[in-house]
């Protein structure tokens, strides 16, 4: 009983936080946290995403900035090309869209092999993609592209930083509900018995690839809503946003928050930012700091961040 | 009875200059306990690895319930109804060991696609799950890791996992493999209980368990078959006798 009260004060403390934050930054005289929080939030979308891949499903791809950078582009490219449908209605399902199919297309292939050898092949499609980006003049090429403005939403004025993090918040907590009824039915558990043991589920009748093939569409889609959030809220998009490194970062979050943790993406990428936001301060190697960071929790705390807060409430 | 569930024709397996499986020809017959047995290193292994479709044979065809499965992966043959239990324990060891039946369980009742009504509440899961836990002896095990089980508790969730499937036919390779003699008793007691419910083919080296538990029993020599009868049969044929490694107490 009181670990579910305890359980149930940290999540409310956290939720009225999240409720409260553009008012007590506004209130502290730093506006700039307000962006910083939405960018927290779109990279804790992300790294929940690639969490459902890596974390509970097993699946260690170094490929998911590709998903990501997709997502981004198609608002992007919306915003350029057809203006007129530049609503968040119409572009981000629209960007969701594409990257699932991108998923599917990837996963399709890459999920024939497994290990090391699926690491380098989401790798490879990804670098693919960075290079078509790149080389697409079009739309930037390397330079990327600015976005006009923002995507509009009826009756909400999303060039408002504070309204804009409340969409994403809502969008994230709504993201992370689905995903954790999706790891507690049916499905989330097949999941789980591929990652602990592949052969037996194969031999028990699942068609592991069909339910592989299914998190890696799903993962892929919830990276292109978090790329599209990303591409409004810089209101610019680049081939960067598909390089490896960050395909890098987002295992990283994952990583130092929690695998296969409800919570992982958000500590990792919250725990991320932050270090990253307070250590180039003090010193541009701050990537020093981050290694040792990173290097003690897997050493000490193999199951993250959220980890530690999981075995403190047992 | 005289049904025949399993059958294979010419199967053969070649790794590199090794004719692993040659010309195999097997019948089993629905309701029946049929033993494989052979020395080490004749192939059993590669033989239950190609009835269960983990691995592709070079040559021949494996026919069950009256269809040709040789294309047929080993998750679809599964669905089929062919269970199997390995030699070398292979559970869920991070799932709880009613999980790992319930999972089991969850293959064969219903689409496995459903995301959003949670698993650990669907009763009728839990509920065969300890069904079939109480039927190996494992009822109290429930709700432990799975990697934590003894050696003989895992060799039971195995059987469990691959009676849980509601199998046409159970495949047990070694199920006896690495027990104690008392362990080994509690499970040659479980699989009598089988016969008659279940067509098994029992793959074991313990021969007092064999010819205790078959109807009848093959021997696979080098790759091939050299014998199959009743054990009273198997025992007279002078074939097996010479061929069988000189193991003639065992027999």
């Amino acid at each position: 009983m009181t670990v579910f009260r305890r359980r149930h004060a940290w999540l409310g403390a956290l939720v009225a936080l999240a409720l409260v934050f553009p008012q007590l930054a506004a209130w502290l005289g730093q506006d700039f946290y307000v962006a910083f929080a939405s960018r927290v939030l779109i990279w804790a979308l992300l790294a929940s995403s690639l969490n459902l891949l890596v974390g509970v499903g097993g699946m260690v791809s170094l490929g998911h900035a590709a998903f990501y950078g997709v997502g981004a582009y198609v608002v992007g490219i919306v915003a350029t090309e057809a203006p007129q449908l530049s609503a968040a209605l119409i572009a981000w399902p629209a960007a969701v869209a594409v990257s699932g199919l991108l998923a599917l297309a990837i996963g399709a292939i890459s999920l024939r092999t497994r290990g090391v050898y699926f690491i380098m092949i989401t790798l490879a499609f990804a670098q693919m993609l960075f290079y078509v980006f790149v080389s697409l003049k079009a739309y930037g090429g390397d330079d990327g592209m600015a976005i006009a403005r923002r995507s509009a939403l009826p009756g909400l004025n999303l060039a408002d930083e504070a309204t804009f993090y409340y969409v994403v918040l809502a969008l994230f907590a709504l993201c992370l509900y689905a995903l954790a009824r999706l790891t507690a039915s049916r499905f989330g558990r097949v999941l789980a018995g591929i990652k602990d043991n592949e052969a037996r589920m194969e031999s028990l009748g699942y068609a592991t690839f069909r339910f592989k093939l299914v998190a890696i569409v799903i993962s892929g889609a919830v990276a292109g809503l978090a790329g599209a959030l990303m591409a409004n809220l810089n209101t610019y998009v680049s081939p960067n946003m598909l390089y490896w490194d960050q395909s890098g970062t987002v295992l990283v979050m994952v990583i130092l928050g929690g695998l296969g943790s409800l919570w992982g993406g958000l500590a990792g990428a919250g725990a991320y930012l932050l270090f990253e936001e307070l250590a180039t301060a003090v010193t541009p190697h701050w990537q020093i700091g981050l290694g040792a960071l990173l290097l003690g929790v897997v050493f000490f705390a193999p199951a993250g961040i959220a980890g530690l807060f999981a075995r403190r409430r047992r | 009875m005289n049904e025949i569930l399993l059958e294979t024709r010419g199967l053969a397996k070649r790794f590199g200059g090794l004719l692993a499986t040659d010309a195999v020809s097997l019948t089993i017959r629905r309701g029946e306990c049929h033993a494989l047995i052979g020395p080490n290193g004749a192939g059993k292994t590669t033989l239950v690895g190609q009835l269960a479709g983990t691995l592709a044979p070079d040559a021949g065809s494996v026919l069950f319930a009256g269809r040709d499965v040789t294309a047929y992966a080993a998750h679809k043959r599964a669905a089929l109804g062919l269970a199997r239990s390995f030699q070398i324990t292979s559970v869920l060891a991070g799932f709880s060991v009613e999980e790992n039946v319930a999972l089991a369980v969850q293959a064969v009742s219903g689409s496995s696609f459903r995301f959003w009504r949670r698993v650990a509440a669907e009763e009728e899961l839990s509920t065969r799950a300890l069904a079939v836990l109480r039927s190996v002896g494992l009822e109290r095990a429930g709700g432990r890791r799975a990697g934590e089980l003894s050696h003989g508790e895992h060799r039971q969730l195995e059987l469990a996992l691959a009676l849980a499937t509601r199998p046409q036919l159970l495949l047990l390779d070694e199920p006896m493999a690495g027990m104690g003699l008392e362990e080994s008793q509690t499970m040659v007691e479980l699989i009598a209980g089988l016969k008659g419910s279940h067509t098994l083919l029992l793959v074991e080296h313990d021969m007092d368990a064999v010819f205790r538990l078959a109807d009848r029993i093959s021997v696979l020599v080098a790759g091939r078959i050299i014998a199959s009868g009743t054990g009273d049969e198997i025992r007279a044929n002078p074939e097996v006798r010479s061929a069988y490694l000189g193991e003639e107490d065992a027999l």
